[in-house]
């Protein structure tokens, strides 16, 4: 009888010593922040000071009429218009050739070097483009200059028509890849059965790919433009270490401005506000990519 | 003979020519930026500024030396402490916490359930300034622990997620041979669950420290002590240091990539799978 009793204890004690270490890191260092995150925004507060004001809505107010908001929403936008075009489209069509009959023993290299950028931190490859788009000294102007033997020396990162489209070109270079091989592992698990079938009805590579692997990968091409756009409403460090937001704030995107506000203004409740804005996004597009994910399992 | 009449046969070695020369003219345009910069770093700043297109005289080793000896050894250094202690923390206290749901049923399991896994649905972006007011209140900012501690806490849900999908999947016939030998619940997580479960511990191993590794944000927030920074925020210090000193600059950036592009080359198979079950964290 005592015996039965420890036992009964020590069961239901020991499952939360198992899980309660995983429990509190996630909730102070994940869940605690993100609350204490939309509380500030209803504040003005500064990062050392302890001074406080609570002014209501005010830094939403104020975010909502500032045109820089509006500049970096639209370039985030941008960024995620081009990325799904590019990177799930092209990435699609780059899957499909390669594991298509054409495939031939070089296509293991080819999905080395095209998935290759994507192992490489965004720091360092923000650093080489920023030297590739430099204006005098950079590779993309020199093979310029060399096709037409002309002068030319475009500031593609200093002018602000192209600063923020030279970053989103640098992206598609880096991630076409990454997204390219997660829809081959999604090509890779069609049952070769229907292919077969398409093969006795007489049907080419292209009917192959319109009526087989493009419908059998819809999940998958669902889940990678989700995947993308998320991406594109987190993005920071290429447009921090290649513009800072410039010139003239044209290139600023929710994160940098975020940044801004916080650190170099010193307004740790406006920035906040901004913080709940990507919250808001993310969060929704990510309740999005898990119900994806589930179904397409 | 063949099935295929000879035009057949043609037009399918054309196509097949035609798609070649678009996938290798595709693997020039990718590889020719890091190329450039590979000869850009082997060159004197002269050579740089002089002919960016061309080829040096001579490989200059020398700019890599520089670049190591100005700080990217200790930058280096603080990148493999970090992302080793915040590899074996995940590992440890997700694998503990999957065991515990997946081995139990207990009150309130769901809540905690629900609770780690809408930990995936959140950005650190919208953590950041609350972290940093935290950090600074804990007397931990500007430590390596800064910058550990958010790891191991926003790279925990998804091992979590992993490890317990994993655990859910194997019989349980060997814990309970277990049990009934007298083993407690500790000793047969620590002595037969971890062993088995080596391969998703890996695959943990890899997303986290791949993501650890490269981290920019938080490392840019929290640390301020040239000693403590790690590759991704060294190499934009050094930006910063190295106004005129271009190819030494260079020289630092392939240095700083070169880790994950050779663990890439000689692991590809661990790599993708790592990165293909990152693709639910997005």
């Amino acid at each position: 009888m005592v015996k039965k009793v420890s036992k009964l204890n020590k069961t239901n004690i020991a499952p939360w010593l198992f899980v309660l270490p995983g429990i509190m890191f996630i909730l102070i260092f994940v869940y605690i922040p993100i609350i204490q995150n939309f509380y500030y925004s209803l504040f003005r507060m500064n990062s050392y000071s302890p001074d406080v004001t609570f002014i209501g809505f005010k830094n939403y107010i104020d975010m909502f009429s500032d045109p820089i908001f509006y500049t970096a929403i639209k370039n985030n936008s941008w960024y995620a218009i081009i990325s799904v075009i590019c990177q799930v489209g092209f990435g699609a069509i780059l899957a499909i050739i390669l594991e298509s009959k054409f495939a031939t023993t070089l296509n293991k290299y080819f999905r080395t070097i095209y998935f290759l950028p994507s192992v490489i931190s965004i720091t360092a490859v923000g650093l080489m483009w920023y030297f590739v788009y430099n204006p005098n000294l950079g590779m993309l102007n020199a093979l310029i200059r060399k096709i037409s033997s002309s002068d030319f020396d475009f500031a593609w990162l200093g002018n602000p028509k192209t600063a923020i489209f030279s970053i989103i070109a640098m992206s598609q270079w880096q991630y076409t890849g990454y997204i390219m091989v997660l829809i081959i592992v999604a090509i890779q698990k069609i049952p070769e059965v229907l292919y077969e079938v398409a093969k006795i009805e007489g049907a080419n590579e292209f009917q192959k790919a319109i009526y087989i692997t493009i419908p059998q990968i819809k999940e998958m091409l669902l889940l990678v433009c989700v995947i993308t756009v998320i991406g594109a409403f987190k993005l920071f460090t290429e447009v921090f270490v290649m513009t800072r937001g410039g010139p003239y704030d044209s290139s600023q995107v929710l994160g940098t401005f975020m940044y801004r506000h916080a650190f170099f203004f010193d307004e740790l409740g406006y920035a906040a506000a901004v913080a709940t804005v990507i919250f808001i996004i993310t969060f929704s597009l990510s309740l999005l990519q898990i119900k994806l994910a589930k179904s397409g399992k | 003979m063949n099935k295929y009449s000879s035009t057949e046969r043609l037009l399918y070695f054309s196509n097949k020519l035609f798609i070649l020369t678009i996938l290798s003219f595709l693997a020039i345009c990718i590889l020719s930026p890091l190329i450039w910069i590979i000869i850009s770093s082997l060159k004197t700043n002269i050579e740089f500024f002089s002919s960016p297109l061309k080829l040096p005289k001579y490989f200059l080793f020398k700019n890599y030396i520089n670049a190591w000896n100005l700080g990217l050894s200790k930058y280096f250094l603080n990148s493999i402490f970090v992302t080793t202690v915040s590899i074996v923390l995940t590992v440890l206290v997700g694998s503990s916490c999957a065991y515990g749901l997946s081995r139990f049923t207990f009150k309130g399991q769901d809540i905690v359930l629900y609770s780690i896994l809408g930990g995936l649905l959140l950005s650190p972006q919208v953590a950041l300034l609350p972290l940093f007011k935290m950090l600074v209140k804990l007397r931990i900012y500007n430590t390596y622990w800064a910058m550990i501690l958010p790891y191991v806490g926003f790279n925990l849900p998804f091992a979590i997620f992993l490890m317990r999908s994993y655990f859910l999947s194997f019989p349980k016939d060997i814990e309970e041979s277990a049990y009934i030998d007298g083993c407690s619940h500790f000793t047969t997580y620590l002595r037969i669950v971890l062993p088995i479960s080596k391969p998703i511990l890996a695959s943990t191993a890899i997303v986290t420290g791949i993501s650890v590794w490269n981290e920019f944000l938080f490392a840019l927030v929290f640390i301020e002590d040239k000693n403590l920074m790690t590759i991704p925020i060294g190499l934009l210090n050094f930006k910063d240091a190295l106004v005129t000193d271009y190819t030494t600059l260079l020289a630092a950036v392939m240095m700083g990539s070169l880790p994950m592009i050779l663990l890439f080359i000689f692991s590809q198979k661990y790599f993708i799978k790592g990165l293909t079950a990152g693709s639910i964290k997005g």
